[in-house]
């Protein structure tokens, strides 16, 4: 049996409800979902509604590319292969979804970061794969 | 539901047990809280295992097969960290509901050395990892940032955080069971190793092996076993309901709320009652907060209490005589049946030199990240 032709190496999203438009001219974006009946906005996809229970499908959301630091940690001690110190964060965003994410563009010292401070999403390529592909992350980073 | 009583209770040391395995620790627990209680096994008449790490492995039966194969139901309990308080409120639950007389909760952790970082890649390719990519799902940068919260609504300090460490280390000097004994002062937690910002070495409860037991009864025939029983006014268990960020960062506050508003309902008390507290310190950051979830402070007061030394035991309301998580210890499977241990050692007047005097009335609290919080309320009679 032949060798299958190699796969064209694609760009890949770390999480589901990080999207990667296949036109490139597009900007990669965070996609959730709200309730039809009570408004709650979820990250993602849903299969009900936690907070009424409602089993409706969810209207599509693309969620907006900035929001506010509502909190963060730096973490110091990680897992093995993690480099150390980053910023973990909570980002608030206006459709009244939060996100955990790193903040980026920062020395990770408590006194470059302000509750409420604007963050910025960014999308970008973080590894490679075991086949090859691009895997795509996001932070946020001060506007 | 009928009245219940707590007959015999037990914890060993915790600490670093290499060479016992899981049932081995539990069953030493287990033996002691049955001579606590003075009843033999065969009086026992259901089990209640916690056990978090070994959850596939029958550690329940697996401890019968050592101290005694009665053929009596055995359940075996997984809920993170409140695995242990879960166990103990399935026994609680057993005997109030009138199916049981007497039950047996045995709580029991090996942790190794895998501490409370968790998370980690999993099965799949580790590029997909997120961790230190997408923040941290790591347990002190969460409970970390659950202090942040306090502190961007309160104002709440560094040097409060690090006062919950100064006071648990302080108490644990004089609580033999505790894995570490050792006192700390402020400038020490505050320039020990940064874990998670805020919290410092010595705001992380270290990781440890353990295991304690508890023997309840119904009232009705605790008396035939004890001149103390310890009556169960209160065991509650909640889970986290739907909140803002709940999804994301893990809301430890609502499920307390719920649960010790159920609690203080239950036992027909309010939080103005409680002698001590034993509650769940994982983290220097979390303790603070749990003044507020449990009502023993107005909101936005918990730095102010400890400031103030309310909570050291001396104090109105001493939280964590035991020494807390900090000092004690969090072998998650054994750490809710500890607290239960701990409350009734003082309101037995039991405690030794660590002893809340003359308390009647005392509260156990745990939450297990994911989320599931229990509290046990327990009174004198
Ligand atoms: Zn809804």
């Amino acid at each position: 049996m032949a060798d299958a032709p190699a796969a064209e190496k694609q760009q890949k999203a770390i999480v589901p409800f990080l999207k990667i438009p296949a036109n490139p001219a597009e900007k990669p974006y965070l996609q959730g979902s709200r309730c039809k009946k009570c408004g709650a906005t979820y990250l993602g996809s849903r299969m009900a509604c936690s907070k009424c229970f409602s089993t409706d499908a969810m209207d599509d959301v693309k969620l907006s590319d900035r929001g506010e630091l509502h909190v963060f940690s730096i973490v110091h001690q990680s897992v093995p292969g993690v480099p150390t110190p980053y910023v973990a964060a909570i980002v608030d965003l206006p459709e009244g979804v939060s996100v955990r994410c790193n903040i980026s563009g920062v020395e990770p010292d408590p006194k470059n970061l302000k509750f409420g401070m604007p963050v910025q999403f960014v999308a970008e390529k973080i590894r490679t794969d075991r086949e090859g592909n691009d895997v795509i992350a996001f932070s946020f980073k001060p506007v | 539901m009928r009245d219940v009583a707590v007959i015999g209770v037990a914890m060993i040391k915790f600490g670093r047990y290499p060479e016992k395995t899981v049932p081995e620790l539990a069953a030493q627990a287990a033996i002691l809280a049955l001579k606590d209680a003075g009843i033999e096994m065969n009086q026992v008449e259901l089990v209640a295992s916690g056990n978090l790490y070994q959850s596939n492995a029958m550690v329940g039966q697996r401890i019968l097969q050592i101290i005694g194969q009665t053929g009596v139901p055995v359940i075996n309990v997984a809920n993170a960290c409140a695995t242990g308080s879960t166990a103990f409120r399935e026994a609680y639950m057993s005997v109030a509901s009138g199916a049981y007389d007497v039950a047996m909760a045995i709580g029991s952790e090996q942790m190794g050395k895998m501490g409370l970082l968790g998370g980690g890649a999993g099965g799949g390719d580790p590029a997909y990892s997120t961790e230190g990519v997408l923040g941290s799902g790591l347990m002190p940068a969460v409970f970390g940032m659950a202090g942040v919260e306090h502190m961007r609504k309160y104002g709440t300090t560094l040097e409060q955080f690090a006062r919950v460490s100064v006071k648990n280390h302080k108490h644990s000097m004089h609580n033999p069971y505790s894995q570490y004994q050792t006192e700390v002062g402020l400038e020490e937690v505050l320039n020990a190793r940064m874990v998670g910002w805020p919290n410092t070495l010595y705001m992380c409860c270290p990781t440890g092996d353990g295991a304690a037991a508890a023997i309840v009864c119904s009232m009705e025939k605790a008396r035939q076993f004890t001149t103390k029983p310890i009556r169960v006014a209160a065991s509650v268990l909640t889970s986290d309901p739907w909140t803002q960020r709940d999804l994301t960062m893990p809301d430890i506050n609502t499920l307390t709320r719920n649960a010790a508003k159920e609690a203080y309902e239950k036992a027909g008390i309010g939080p103005q009652d409680i002698n001590l507290i034993e509650l769940h310190d994982c983290f220097a950051t979390a303790e603070l907060l749990h003044y507020e979830n449990l009502g023993i402070c107005a909101e936005g007061e918990a730095g102010r209490m400890i400031d103030e030394g309310v909570t050291a035991i001396g104090g109105k309301v001493p939280v964590n005589a035991s020494g807390g998580l900090l000092s004690k210890g969090h072998p998650l499977g054994a750490t809710g049946v500890a607290n239960v241990c701990e409350v009734v050692w003082h309101l037995r007047g039991e405690a030794g030199n660590r002893q809340v005097e003359g308390a009647k009335v005392g509260l156990a609290h745990v939450i297990g990240l994911g989320s599931a919080c229990t509290i046990q309320v327990l009174e004198k009679v």
